[in-house]
């Protein structure tokens, strides 16, 4: 018998509502808590989750349709630049750095996103948000599988990209940093979840992270990079959006809410920071052709737009992180301090260093006229002559590690950038170090939690970073060796300079074939 | 402030001294060198004597640098979590009181890289 239908279609309106709002329903057997656990425990109040507005009126239907299209473009894109080595039409196959930095430190963090995401729209009673938690979680799995399928071509030509997107996260020790980014906002429950990565990383700080890396990509001829970046682009717009959404609807369904939404917007900017000061370095030191200064981009992406949203979150009370005063100073710091510890641990790295050359220290002394000539062009010079004796510098010894960021302690006073920052906690009668007065405080604030860090330092002291069956009691053991076996780290071909490496010598003889009548 | 949690959040910590195959934790920053660009995490038997400290671990990490060879200890300052400390030689890390996870920071006025620091 057939239905006789009032309306063919129904309009994109009611179809919205009926393909999210319409998908909800009281429980009866058991209490709505049970339930949704996680929904209460941090303290955060709602009242009605009906007044969540969707920023994005995406259906499934809707979504699928257009996300096949984009990426059937990506693919057709990715497979041209393929069979046409489009890798010779990189600057120089030093820029790949930054993209081993990008697979091995950023792509892992996006299967992570895929996963809290999800774990958050299980958890958020109000329908909205989950249909918004759900897309994004998809999304972020679609980024992971498709930066990879983007970054896998190079794989076929250059070192350091064997190990992927998966092993190195949980074994290489600077990708702690991210790492432990991530699992900290996690552990976390899901309010807290969507300040830390839907709003301060998704938000405030994910023009810092995409901008460089996709114009950087687009200034050294990496179109496999670009064209995954468009086609992530109309995804971060949402997930901006969505960021954006929960931290008003948090503060509008109750006043309570306020201080306990301040004190993550605090604690997360500033994990956040941190962790870019990685991509700081890309921006100053491992892009060929440069896309502008990390001074620069921090002006633009976080003290003029950052500004800007923090003035229309005043109304509800918010006021500006209190890192900002120290950030002011470190933006003229960070990036040449951080190179300077990559460069001298270049040794136990999965992709290469290299000391600045005379143009790129000028462009840095133009770039950082307060800074760079009167404290970083010094080291680098140094450095330099070293290794033009054949005495490359690199460290014997691990560094010490901040048990809040897991950065080597090597940021400096904010008064006196000659003076390291040491910050000490004791907790339970054992001591804790943390590298500023940002660090320092979100430990003091959780301790219970930060105790547990696991600390690459300390792991390989401990004897746990070795391949299984490793004897160290051996005559001649070398940690080093047994470290990088176990991080699958190709020793003499994925770590240390890029002068006299296999990447520089095969890109300098593949593009003489191109280029040349050899 | 103590970490909201659904349950009891009680994990003991990772890093105890327990942990380090009878050594202990122990860092050291040599101020005015950037040449080692953070403090220097060592692992150390508690019963080393400080003299030992000094003589091959620290020198086997910072003797690359020139300046190491002129320092005079009998003229450097040590601080002990940020306070002024006045090591004793003879001494062993225990009966001093250098406990697991202590920071040392090394002073050495007067060298300083030839005045770059590094």
């Amino acid at each position: 018998m057939d239905m006789k239908a009032n309306k063919k279609k129904l309009g994109l309106k009611e179809k919205y509502a009926h393909m999210t709002r319409g998908l909800d329903w009281e429980t009866t057997y058991q209490p709505k808590e049970k339930v949704f656990p996680q929904a209460t425990f941090e303290g955060i109040k709602v009242h009605d989750w009906d007044k969540w507005e969707d920023p994005f009126r995406l259906t499934m239907d809707a979504y699928w349709k257009y996300q096949a299209e984009k990426e059937r473009k990506l693919y057709a894109v990715l497979d041209a630049f393929a069979q046409n080595n489009g890798h010779l039409g990189l600057t120089d196959a030093r820029y790949l750095s930054a993209v081993k930095l990008f697979l091995t430190g950023i792509s892992p963090l996006e299967y992570v996103a895929h996963r809290g995401f999800a774990a958050a729209g299980r958890n958020f009673p109000g329908v909205g948000p989950r249909v918004a938690c759900l897309m994004q979680s998809i999304d972020e799995v679609r980024h992971a599988q498709t930066q990879i399928h983007a970054l896998s071509n190079y794989n076929k030509f250059y070192e350091g990209f064997h190990a992927g997107a998966t092993h190195q996260i949980e074994r290489v020790w600077y990708l702690s940093v991210p790492k432990s980014f991530f699992d900290d906002a996690f552990s976390a429950g899901p309010f807290e979840w969507m300040i830390a990565i839907g709003f301060s990383f998704e938000y405030v700080l994910t023009n810092l992270l995409f901008v460089p890396f996709m114009s950087g990509a687009a200034y050294n001829g990496d179109m496999a990079t670009v064209t995954f970046g468009f086609s992530a682009q109309s995804d971060e717009a949402r997930h901006m959006t969505l960021g954006l959404e929960c931290i008003k609807f948090m503060l509008e369904q109750d006043p309570d809410n306020l201080p306990i939404v301040q004190k993550w917007i605090d604690k997360w900017a500033w994990r956040g920071i941190r962790v870019l000061s990685l991509v700081a370095t890309m921006m100053d030191y491992m892009l060929p052709k440069r896309v502008m200064s990390w001074k620069e981009a921090w002006e633009i992406y976080f003290e003029q737009n950052g500004g800007a949203l923090f003035n229309d979150l005043a109304k509800y009370g918010i006021k500006v992180p209190e890192c900002i005063t120290q950030c002011t100073v470190d933006k003229e710091h960070i990036s040449h301090q951080i190179w300077l510890t990559l460069c001298t641990h270049g040794h136990a790295m999965a992709l290469h260093t290299w000391l600045p050359n005379a143009d790129e220290m000028d462009w840095l002394s133009a770039k950082y006229p307060n800074t760079f000539d009167k404290y970083y062009r010094p080291r680098f010079e140094k450095l330099q002559e070293l290794a033009d004796k054949g005495e490359r510098f690199y460290a014997n010894t691990l560094p010490m590690l901040c048990q809040v960021c897991q950065i080597p302690m090597l940021f400096t006073e904010p008064d006196d950038p000659t003076k390291i920052c040491y910050r000490e906690s004791e907790y339970q009668g054992e001591k804790y170090h943390t590298c500023s007065d940002g660090c320092k405080h979100i430990f003091d604030d959780e301790p219970e939690k930060y105790i547990q860090a696991w600390l690459p330092v300390h792991q390989v002291y401990m004897g746990n970073c070795w391949p299984e069956g490793t004897d160290p009691t051996v005559e001649g053991f070398n940690p080093l060796a047994k470290y990088l076996e176990w991080c699958h780290i190709e020793d003499g071909k994925d770590n240390c300079d890029y002068e006299g490496s296999s990447d520089q010598a095969n890109f300098a003889a593949w593009r003489g074939v191109a280029t040349q009548n050899v | 402030m103590a970490v909201k949690a659904l349950y009891d959040y009680q994990f003991p910590a990772l890093d105890t001294q327990d942990k380090f195959h009878g050594n202990q934790l122990l860092y050291v920053g040599w101020d005015d060198h950037f040449l080692f660009a953070a403090p220097l995490a060592f692992t150390v038997s508690p019963n080393a004597k400080f003299s030992e400290l000094v003589g091959q671990t620290l020198t086997f990490a910072y003797g690359r640098h020139p300046d190491w060879a002129k320092i005079d200890f009998s003229k450097v300052v040590w601080l002990k979590s940020g306070k002024p400390f006045q090591p004793e030689m003879n001494k062993t890390l225990a009966e001093q009181g250098i406990k697991h996870k202590d920071a040392l920071r090394l002073q050495t006025p007067g060298l300083n890289g030839n005045g770059t620091n590094f």
